[in-house]
């Protein structure tokens, strides 16, 4: 694959330095705050897009494990510990750092966890919570797994909206700001901050999709795509099938955790929507329309879907259009919107760069 | 023990319910191999199209109707969506009839509201009650169970002394076999789109008094009854009803 994936990294960074002053010379900087959660959001499809185009696994519950990374850390960020200081592994926890003392809203004294710590705690316990669930799941094909990771997702989303600590129908809010660099860089939704948080954001991206691509460039990569293309041949050539599913779920189920927990910290609260199957339904079109197997479409098409959708561009169609455009793609275009007759003629003219680059 | 035959004869009016919604699955399956994912939506316009009509027509016309309205629908949707499909891939197909039921359930919402709706009971109002082994009975709960029983028996008659039913049940087993003996596969596909959207609407019909009905209730319904036609082994209709009675059972005394 040569230096092609690097060429386009560094094309898509240029493109959102150059979104950023486009935004700045237009005085159109609150574009940015979007912008900001639609890259969060395309994390979470990088990780779907690795499951599905690659693995060839559906998931219509990612949208869980999105949410129990934002969950997890707005809990351990604003639930107060104070009261149980005497037990020795709170005491601990507060002594040695991971919790700290902070104001609440109201002034009172509030013990709760780091976000740092709360960040690492939500991401594990998902990974902890995917491997549990995936090895059962991921033994499923077809309709069963469909049918499986929406159960999974519905429970989740029915956990979210029973338990009292989670919120219930309200969500949690007031979560504090996640510093990273104090004075110079937290995730937070100030408006002081906008600049910084969006190249937080998409850094964090672009991190994910270098490693992503990486991933599918190596071994582990040629292994998932045998498993796409014949789940029992590749298995007859020695690759440990279960396996490699599972880690993909793992890490696909790691990103949607990430994503959650700095959505979480940057919007400082979440709500049970985010744990909706409509949510994970949408990641899944999203994927759709980017085109299974194609990180970068699928990419760039999270990113503006996203951005159209929290602009509220599609008004009170939000849903539907989503569903529209899932059903419009699946009919006419399988493999993505960059793979249609359309562009097939611009395609011929690459072809020759495309011979060079490719695998 | 008057209030186990109260849970069991509860748990007996939602098995009968999840068992129609199966028994929806389980007739798609059959004829073309894929999972329904809209099947709740189905149930779901049953119950609202069912309520709008009451407005200016009788109660027995306007479930009439629904049902044939509903069939329509599941008509349209598998000649638009599904039948000019050469060997779709099961992927493929799940996202498809997942969008369906998004388009439906968002349609529901546009065209009606997001308030609760529910039919007026078949006989008797709320509190009518028939005493039944010293168990309150609501009368709307014999119907659920009566014409359940009946959607049962007809479709085993359908599927086992029609010609049609045989056609279908022929696609069923083996779709290549069947074309060579010149049934049509694709107006069988039709037929199972239309059965199942039929057997849905009645469905949501007939529970709607109970349960109610609004935009977003189809899809709770559609998980249990993929769960219960799971349980009876896919594409075994009889199996589903037993399945379903467990499952409901099941549920009501784990309350």
């Amino acid at each position: 694959m040569g230096n092609k994936k690097y060429i386009q990294t560094i094309g898509f960074a240029a493109a959102v330095v150059s979104i950023q002053i486009i935004t700045y010379f237009s005085a159109t900087g609150y574009f940015l705050t979007q912008l900001t959660m639609s890259g969060y959001y395309s994390i979470v499809v990088i990780g779907l897009c690795l499951l599905m185009g690659y693995a060839g696994q559906i998931s219509i519950g990612h949208a869980g494990f999105f949410a129990m990374g934002g969950y997890i850390t707005a809990v351990l960020t604003t639930f107060n510990f104070s009261p149980f200081v005497k037990n020795t592994l709170i005491s601990l926890f507060s002594k040695t750092g991971i919790l700290i003392a902070r104001q609440d809203l109201y002034g009172g004294q509030i013990l709760s966890f780091h976000p740092l710590f709360a960040c690492a705690g939500a991401v594990i316990f998902t990974i902890v919570v995917a491997y549990i669930i995936g090895g059962p799941v991921l033994k499923l094909k077809g309709h069963y797994l469909a049918m499986a990771t929406l159960g999974l997702g519905t429970i989740i989303y029915k956990i979210v909206i029973g338990t009292t600590i989670l919120g219930e129908a309200d969500g949690i809010s007031d979560v504090p700001a996640f510093t990273l660099i104090p004075g110079l860089l937290e995730v937070s939704g100030k408006p002081s901050m906008r600049i910084q948080n969006y190249y937080f954001a998409w850094g964090l991206v672009i991190i994910s999709m270098v490693f992503v691509l990486n991933l599918i460039d190596s071994r582990v990569g040629r292994a998932l795509r045998s498993i796409h293309g014949a789940e029992d041949a590749s298995n007859a050539m020695g690759v440990d099938t279960a396996k490699y599913k599972l880690h993909t779920f793992v890490l696909s189920a790691a990103l949607a955790a990430m994503a959650g927990v700095f959505l979480t910290h940057f919007n400082g609260g979440i709500g049970p929507s985010e744990a909706s199957i409509m949510k994970s339904v949408r990641y899944v079109a999203i994927v759709a329309v980017g085109g299974m197997a194609n990180l970068w479409g699928a990419l760039i098409m999270g990113a503006l879907l996203n951005f159209f959708s929290m602009r509220g561009y599609f008004g009170t169609l939000d849903d539907a259009v989503f569903g529209g455009i899932l059903i419009l793609i699946m009919l006419f275009a399988p493999e993505g919107l960059l793979k249609t007759e359309l562009f097939k003629v611009k395609r011929k003219n690459f072809q020759s760069a495309e011979k060079s680059g490719e695998v | 023990m008057e209030l186990f035959f109260q849970y069991m004869v509860a748990g007996i009016t939602y098995g009968a319910i999840y068992s129609i919604v199966a028994i929806g699955f389980n007739i798609i399956y059959n004829t073309t191999g894929i999972i329904n994912f809209a099947q709740g939506e189905f149930v779901m316009l049953g119950g609202m199209i069912a309520v709008t009509l009451n407005n200016f027509m009788p109660l027995p016309s306007a479930i009439l109707a629904t049902v044939l309205i509903t069939m329509i629908i599941g008509a349209l949707i598998e000649m638009i969506f599904i039948r000019w499909l050469v060997n779709p891939s099961v992927l493929r197909m799940i996202i498809i009839t997942i969008g369906i039921s998004i388009i439906i359930r968002e349609a529901a919402l546009h065209i009606w509201d997001e308030k609760v709706r529910a039919l007026p009971y078949f006989t008797g109002t709320e509190v009518t009650s028939i005493l039944f082994f010293g168990a309150h009975i609501s009368p709307q709960v014999l119907w659920v169970i009566g014409i359940c029983s009946v959607v049962v028996v007809l479709l085993n008659l359908f599927f086992n002394f029609t010609m049609r039913g045989r056609q279908m049940r022929a696609c069923a087993s083996n779709r290549n076999s069947a074309r060579l003996c010149g049934i049509n596969a694709k107006n069988m596909v039709t037929l199972s789109f239309v059965l199942s959207a039929g057997i849905g609407a009645l469905a949501g019909c007939v529970i709607s008094p109970i349960t109610y009905v609004h935009y977003d209730s189809g899809a709770p319904l559609a998980i249990k009854g993929f769960t219960v036609a799971i349980f009876g082994g896919l594409g075994n209709s009889m199996a589903a009803v037993v399945a379903g009675l467990i499952l409901g059972i099941l549920e009501s005394f784990s309350i």
